[in-house]
């Protein structure tokens, strides 16, 4: 355990707008390789806490280090180019491109054609379009939606948008991926296979920060769990120390498990 | 229902897909002798193979008109399309509105006429100049030059969202206009520049080709059009096309993707400006003659009327709206005047001019209301921008 090393710290963020406090001091850590879960009721201030992380938001007070480095002030481009790339809880794809435009954009993030490059059609231009394209199909693949690559995002169903999503993220070859509520409105098969999928991309060197309502989802998937409640952290540990947490029970007492 | 089907359906009777879906060879043919057409428009021999009747002195009806020369029309229509091309690269791509786009056309005519003229006040009265510049040296100072206002006007606006980008760019256009109208210093107000330089080269006879005759000022425009058309696609077909969409579609995700939107937006801005420059310096370099005339509101208004008319986002749809917003007025006032339509009438002693020419606002203020109700997306649109068109009416009743 003591080989660790920390990839992203949330060191104390506070987020306020107006008077609503959506995080209060809000403080941990995320190692490398590993899939760490984020839980609590809604509203908790899980989104907030991404939008905070991939520069969306401003934190109030407190520092984010992402490989040891700053985040807070920098260009959400630019964070995105460091290494943090993320989905959305509502979907925002690209809806009149098409799925392989879509993931194309996200391998643009490394590419470095610029307007006079691509003007006069330099060398540079064709291999970065060759390479992106080549990876942006693997991408596809790898999650699990080959043969749609032509079809308009918009025309793709609510789960082929989801992994669509992965895979535009993916394409900006992060070293964290951070995965907002990705098995909303999934079926239990799906529920599964996206399991499975969470796993591979772990496995190909990817660490996994992971909000998620479906506990079972959580459980079965995450290393360590993170426990918002109300803007504060409630409970931090593995899926075991914190299912057996009372304050954790408490929080969600009542509400219904949204599976 | 599959996307198959659906697209079937909506563009069963598509030109544009029966066109695509001709081999690659037939396909070179068609544009060739099309564009060899472009090429003959303005020559009598045209249309007198092609049977029309050529009243003498009247020029080639029925498609031109009686004032004015075909190869004239055809020229001005030439520069309003480039223009049109470049604020399509802004609105079109990059969706971002300016409303004061003629101000770069303004820079670019300026620049040619300040250093090829030997009338030029760097010439007579500061000396900054020995003799006049040679046209064809100036029009890369000019494009350069309108691209730098571009970028300067961009540069703290294009951080912003929304109106205010419309509102500077307005203001832009404004200022130049109202400077180069007052001040003396340079412009030389109303007075103008005159003796603006020309492009080069002579016949073998030894005359000038750039001169009176319109007809070589077409060819040239038409020439740089074409070659500004593969520039454009060069550019939507690549990384920077990519970025423009996405920028346009969903401004938040494209950046959280690690597009970097404010760079796109300015070179989008910066491309369009040049070729709006390069459009100005065309045009000077036919006009002899630039004074600030030339460079009201209205002109702005209509390359944007260009632009929505034949469809945003549309390399296409850019060149027809260029083309209707210049010939229709021609066109109506050479019909008009076949007809007998007066260009005044007299309304309890005022008098009103009803030529076609100065109606054109009137008529494409109308044209501008009808396309837009029956056909938003524009005239030759662009089909993924048309989609986001529809997408855009639905989210007004937002389905959770
Ligand atoms: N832009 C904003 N302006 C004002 N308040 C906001 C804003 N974004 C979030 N909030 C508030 O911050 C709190 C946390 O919201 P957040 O979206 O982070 O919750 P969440 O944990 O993601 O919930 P859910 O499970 O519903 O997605 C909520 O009270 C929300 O209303
Ligand atoms: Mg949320």
């Amino acid at each position: 355990m003591s080989e660790r090393k920390a990839l992203l710290e949330v060191d104390n963020v506070t987020l306020r707008f107006g008077g609503v406090v959506a995080l209060n001091q809000v403080d941990f850590t995320l190692y490398e390789g590993e899939i760490l879960g984020l839980i609590g009721p809604n509203g908790a201030g899980k989104t907030t806490c991404f939008n905070a992380m991939t520069g969306v938001y401003l934190p109030t007070e407190g520092q984010i280090r992402f490989k040891g480095e700053q985040v807070s002030g920098k260009k959400r481009n630019k964070i995105t180019k460091m290494g943090m790339a993320r989905t959305f809880q509502n979907i925002r794809l690209f809806p009149e491109m098409t799925a392989l435009e879509n993931v194309l954009v996200g391998a643009d993030a490394h590419n470095s054609t610029s307007v006079p490059t691509a003007l006069l059609r330099l060398p540079k231009h064709w291999r970065e379009e060759r390479q992106s394209k080549a990876r942006a199909l693997e991408l596809l693949d790898f999650v699990g939606i080959t043969g749609r690559s032509d079809d308009l995002a918009r025309n793709l169903s609510y789960g082929d948008q989801r992994r669509l999503e992965i895979a535009r993220a993916l394409a900006t070859n992060p070293a964290l991926l951070c995965l907002d509520e990705p098995a909303a409105g999934f079926n239990p098969a799906e529920k599964v296979a996206l399991l499975e999928l969470i796993k591979k991309i772990r496995d190909s060197g990817v660490t996994v920060l992971l909000i998620e309502h479906d506990m079972r989802l959580v459980m079965g998937v995450t290393d360590r769990i993170v426990v918002l409640e109300f803007g504060r952290k409630i409970a931090e540990g593995t899926p075991e120390e914190v299912r057996d947490n009372p304050k954790v029970v408490a929080a969600y007492l009542g509400v219904p498990d949204a599976a | 229902m599959t996307t198959e089907t659906v697209k079937k359906q909506r563009w069963k009777l598509n030109l544009r897909d029966r066109f695509q879906d001709l081999p690659k060879p037939a396909r070179i043919a068609a544009m060739v002798v099309f564009v060899v057409l472009l090429y003959l428009l303005p020559t009598k021999a045209f249309y007198e193979n092609l049977g029309f009747p050529i009243p003498v002195g009247s020029g080639y009806l029925p498609f031109y008109t009686t004032g004015s020369d075909m190869a004239g029309v055809l020229f001005q229509c030439g520069y309003y399309i480039l223009l049109a091309l470049g604020l399509n690269v802004v609105l079109g791509y990059a969706g971002l509105l300016d409303l004061g786009f003629f101000g770069f056309f303004a820079v670019g005519a300026y620049t040619v006429a300040l250093l090829t003229s030997p009338e030029s006040k760097l010439i007579t009265e500061y000396n900054w100049l020995e003799s006049p510049w040679p046209w064809l040296v100036t029009v890369p100072i000019a494009i350069a030059l309108a691209m730098l206002s571009g970028v300067l006007l961009g540069w703290p606006t294009l951080r912003l969202r929304g109106d205010y980008l419309a509102i500077v760019t307005l203001g832009f256009a404004e200022i130049i206009r109202i400077v180069a109208k007052n001040q003396d210093w340079i412009l030389n107000g109303d007075r103008g520049i005159p003796s603006v330089g020309h492009p080069p080269g002579t016949w073998p006879d030894g005359e000038a080709i750039f001169d009176l005759e319109f007809t070589p000022y077409y060819w040239l425009v038409l020439t740089v059009i074409i070659a500004v058309i593969f520039l454009i696609r060069n550019l939507a077909n690549s990384r920077v096309g990519r970025a423009w969409v996405a920028i346009r579609e969903d401004e938040d995700a494209a950046e959280l993707m690690g597009v970097p939107t404010f760079k796109f937006k300015l070179w989008a801005f910066a491309i369009g400006a040049a070729i709006g420059g390069l459009s100005g310096s065309l045009w000077a370099g036919q006009a002899n003659f630039v004074n600030s005339n030339t460079f009201s509101l209205e002109n702005s208004i209509l390359v944007l009327a260009a632009v929505l008319l034949g469809g945003a986002g549309s390399i296409g749809g850019a060149i027809l709206g260029g083309f209707i917003v210049i010939y229709l007025p021609e066109w109506l006032r050479s019909v008009g005047d076949v007809f007998g339509w007066p260009t005044q009438v007299e309304i309890a002693g005022i008098h009103i001019d009803v030529s076609p020419t100065s109606l054109r606002f009137v008529i494409f203020g109308a044209l501008l209301i009808v396309v837009m109700i029956y056909r938003p997306q524009g005239l030759w649109p662009n089909r993924r921008r048309a989609a986001e068109l529809k997408d855009r009416q639905k989210e007004v009743a937002p389905v959770e």
